[in-house]
């Protein structure tokens, strides 16, 4: 008898309380770039906004991304200014922003075809006699590209865009017999040598760092405005909890994945 | 020298003495070895020249009609005009005449035009074209000119959304958008006439550059040197906007329009296909070497000159090889583009010094003789006067604190870089001048025949590179050195100099809290015009440097200053106000995210801009009342 009215009652209380709760939703801003798969991409179907909507989901956050391509500038044009609140995938201890503790790492990867003889090494020999792929990102060698110009191979380089509709030139360029070897980076190389057309090799740069100081292994972290401690220690628990999952999205993208160094080590630069 | 051999001969029949001279020359010897060493790492500073006397012009300089129709004034570049009603005396009582706003907010680097009574300014990106009419009150708005860039051209340019503006010729109006494309407009109606898309943004390619019009062709040149894109000069025709021409910086002779004509003075310039074999396999087709600076023009010689940009990537030990024809300038004949010299200021660039200052074309008595020369303050701290007929360095004299070279060797045209300040990845090296801008940027000098004096708006800067830091762009993850910039010795970033070419020495100069990256004006009423980065526009005398008369604008001041006859007979002085460009990045919003890591690091000496001015572009028109 009393059960309608109650169900009312009841079903009117949490109308109630759920549109204040909506109202009181936060909301988490995502700096995102739309034309960079396998990190991002406007229709949501990049590795990095997967990884976000988890964060947002278990934040109890509204996502919405804040769509900029992440070229020079945009640190202070857009997570500074407060026009969004994170960056999902930035090196550990990248300098404009306050970084999490990693939460994956990747490395520097050849990438060749399965056919030719296996190369680990950036001092292996057979290296002279090759035409080599590298990234070149704005006016920089991606690092194997500069260990390769240190160690006089200069004129083995062949330099490759990374961003925008190009970015898996560097990839199809190796399938394609243009170059006999490229060095990627690892996300990049491990998503788009499944969609090569043929099978390629994915074979770690060795060494991790290169005498001069150089690393060719990263660990990743978000990155938040610096001060926002709340956020970041936050999203630390977060990434913690939910490792697991965020290695299955990595796996699914075929990132390479190396292990995490212990928190205490993780405080060293790059790496 | 005869005299003091005599008296030694008698000083060493003594024995004491002898002793002592002995010690003395040892002591002599070792203060002598001890100063070479500490030359090594030290720093060159510009001499300043004692009872300078004004040595007027003795050479030509085109009529001048009042007006100002391309941003450097005349084919010369000098930025001179012949208006002296406002003088030395008067300059006090300098008021605002008419302001007008942009409403934009970025770096305003354009030059207002005065053509007919019509006043025109160029703004940054959207890059649109003002016309204002100087017959009626106030100058309203005639028309404005929209070409709508795309907006994707923003992530592209370098350092700033910057133009620096347009060019006036036979009732046009031409200019180049941020998105590679020329435009001429109709200067009455503002109807675009054409537009030619002359590069590709998705190459890295961006144009912020002035054209220059001579004899019927329209010359730009592209910028992005930091994106590895491919350099060149291009010449359009004027009546069609059809390319007429197009010369590389860098690749084979045929791409570079190197032919039977190219006489370059010093044979390391000489051979053929430099610009393929002065790098790695195929590293040229990315080579940088962008034309984004000034252009002048020799009527007589027939011959036009500019310079051309740093080399990419920035990493020097990926491009091993003096990487030709970069960092460098070349003289063509503008009819068909062929080369007919070229001189390498930075072979082999390890600083970023880009060559594409200024040339201002004159003819200067050098060791008793009249040459036809063109002075060029370049970013590697060297005001250099080089024979235009010829490419031969007759001088380069050091107009800012050096460290990272030891002088140009007159006899080969070298410049003797200092290896310990040779930057190496990995290894930290500290005390390096120039900095990356350079001693002297983009900002345009001017010339006054009255005093004979060239005035050189300029940097004060040095730089240690520190340790590695993680970098990234897109994802991609990488390491740069992180740069810091700081004032060289004196406190201070900037100076505005007033320099004689002859002697090669500072006659007076005014230091300023920040880099002076605004253009120079310079009148026949002895007064320079000069803008600082905070936001005051400044009248000094010529003969003197004393500060006439100041007017505080609304934001930093990195435009370039003219002066005109107005429809009322009166000289009127513009400048357009509204910081940005790469030094003042950091007022204008949006910049760059490797100020802290990267080679760009210009916000160490920036930081305290914006305590000082506020974005947001406008004119300001100055007349006596």
């Amino acid at each position: 008898m009393y059960s309608p009215c109650l169900k009312f009652v009841a079903g009117f209380l949490l109308l109630v309380s759920a549109v204040g709760a909506d109202a009181q939703t936060r909301e988490l801003r995502v700096c995102a770039d739309p034309d960079n798969i396998p990190f991002s991409s406007r229709d949501q179907t990049g590795f990095e906004n997967r990884i976000a909507a988890l964060v947002a989901h278990d934040l109890d956050a509204r996502l919405i991304f804040i769509w900029q391509r992440m070229g020079r500038g945009f640190v202070r044009a857009y997570l500074d200014n407060g026009q969004c609140d994170l960056l999902v995938g930035i090196p550990q201890n990248y300098r404009p922003v306050l970084s999490t503790r990693p939460y994956y790492r990747s490395t520097y990867v050849f990438v060749a075809r399965p056919a030719e003889p296996a190369i680990s090494s950036l001092d292996s020999s057979t290296l002279h006699d090759l035409k080599i792929g590298v990234q070149v990102v704005e006016e920089e060698y991606t690092p194997p590209g500069e260990a390769l110009a240190r160690r006089g191979l200069q004129a083995a380089i062949v330099g490759f865009d990374t961003t925008g509709d190009g970015a898996d030139s560097i990839v199809r360029a190796v399938a394609d017999h243009k170059v006999d070897l490229a060095i990627v980076w690892g996300p990049l190389a491990g998503y788009f040598a499944t969609k090569a057309g043929q099978q390629l090799r994915i074979t770690p740069v060795e060494p991790e760092v290169d005498p001069s100081g150089l690393p060719f292994t990263f660990a990743i972290s978000m990155g938040v405005r610096k001060g926002n401690l709340a956020l970041r220690d936050q999203l630390e628990k977060i990434l913690s909890q939910r490792a697991p999952d965020i290695r299955a999205i990595l796996d699914e993208y075929g990132v390479p994945q190396l292990p995490l160094a212990t928190p205490r080590d993780s405080d060293g630069v790059a790496n | 020298m005869r005299g003091s051999r005599k008296l030694s001969l008698a000083i060493f029949q003594q024995p004491v003495l002898l002793f002592f001279i002995l010690s003395l020359i040892i002591l002599f010897a070792h203060i002598v070895a001890c100063t070479a060493f500490a030359q090594t790492s030290s720093m060159q500073q510009p001499v300043v020249e004692q009872n300078y006397q004004p040595r007027s012009y003795q050479g030509q300089l085109e009529p001048d009609d009042g007006q100002w129709i391309r941003p450097a004034k005349d084919f010369a570049s000098t930025r001179y005009s012949s208006l002296d009603q406002i003088n030395a005396g008067n300059a006090k009582d300098l008021k605002p005449a008419f302001t007008f706003s942009t409403g934009m907010t970025r770096g305003h680097e354009a030059a207002p035009l005065v053509v007919d009574n019509t006043m025109y300014i160029v703004t940054p990106f959207p890059n649109n074209l003002y016309a204002l009419d100087l017959t009626k009150p106030g100058a309203p708005m005639k028309w404005v000119y929209e070409p709508v860039p795309t907006p994707a051209s923003q992530g592209v340019a370098c350092c700033d959304i910057v133009n620096r503006g347009a060019a006036y010729d036979n009732g046009k109006i031409y200019y180049n958008t941020l998105d590679n494309q020329t435009v001429a407009v109709d200067a009455k109606t503002g109807q675009e006439v054409w537009k030619t898309r002359v590069g590709d943004i998705n190459k890295g390619e961006s144009m912020t550059m002035a054209p220059l019009v001579v004899k019927g062709k329209v010359l730009v040149g592209n910028s992005g040197g930091e994106f590895g894109v491919r350099g060149w000069l291009t010449a359009l025709d004027a009546k069609t906007g059809k390319i007429a021409w197009r010369a590389y910086t860098a690749g084979p002779d045929k791409d570079v329009l190197i032919g039977s004509r190219f006489r370059p003075f010093y044979p390391q310039d000489r051979g053929q296909d430099l610009g393929v074999k002065s790098w790695p396999p195929d590293a040229w087709k990315i080579g940088g070497g962008g034309v984004w600076g000034w252009i002048s023009y020799d009527p007589q010689l027939n011959l036009i000159y500019y310079g051309t940009a740093n080399p990419g990537p920035w990493d020097a030990e990926a491009r091993p090889g003096d990487n030709k024809f970069t960092s460098g300038i070349f003289a063509r004949d503008p009819d068909t583009g062929e080369a007919i010299w070229f001189y390498q200021f930075s072979p082999h660039d390890l600083y970023d010094y880009d060559a594409v200052n200024e040339n201002i074309l004159l003819d200067l008595p050098i060791r008793g003789q009249t040459r036809r020369v063109l002075v060029h303050p370049d970013r590697n701290g060297y005001v250099y006067v080089i024979d235009r007929t010829s490419g031969e360095v007759l001088s380069a004299s050091v107009f800012a604190p050096i460290t990272t070279s030891r002088g140009v060797d007159l006899k080969t045209g070298e410049l003797q870089y200092v290896d310990e300040k040779k930057p190496i990845t990995g290894k930290v090296v500290q005390g390096l001048c120039p900095t990356a801008p350079g001693a002297k940027d983009w900002q345009p000098s001017a010339f006054s025949p009255r005093t004979g004096l060239i005035y050189i708006p300029h940097n004060h800067l040095c730089m240690d590179e520190e340790d590695l830091t993680p970098n990234y762009i897109a994802g991609t993850p990488y390491v740069g050195a992180n740069v810091r910039m700081y004032d060289a010795p004196g406190g201070y970033g900037g100076e505005f100099t007033a320099w004689d070419p002859v002697e090669g020495k500072v006659v007076w100069t005014i230091p300023d809290h920040f880099p002076v990256w605004s253009g120079a004006l310079a009148t026949a009423g002895d007064v320079v015009f000069y803008g600082t980065l905070d936001g005051w526009f400044k009248a000094v005398d010529a003969h003197s440097g004393k500060l006439l008369w100041q007017f505080k604008t609304g934001s930093g001041i990195i435009g370039q200053p003219t002066t005109y006859k107005g429809p009322d007979g009166k000289q009127y002085v513009a400048i357009l106000s509204g910081v940005g460009g790469w030094a003042g990045a950091i007022v204008a919003g949006g910049l760059d995210a490797r100020d802290e890591s990267a080679a760009l690091g210009f916000a160490g000496v920036m930081k305290d801009l914006p305590k000082y001015t506020n974005k947001g572009g406008m004119l300001y028109v100055f007349a006596l009342p």
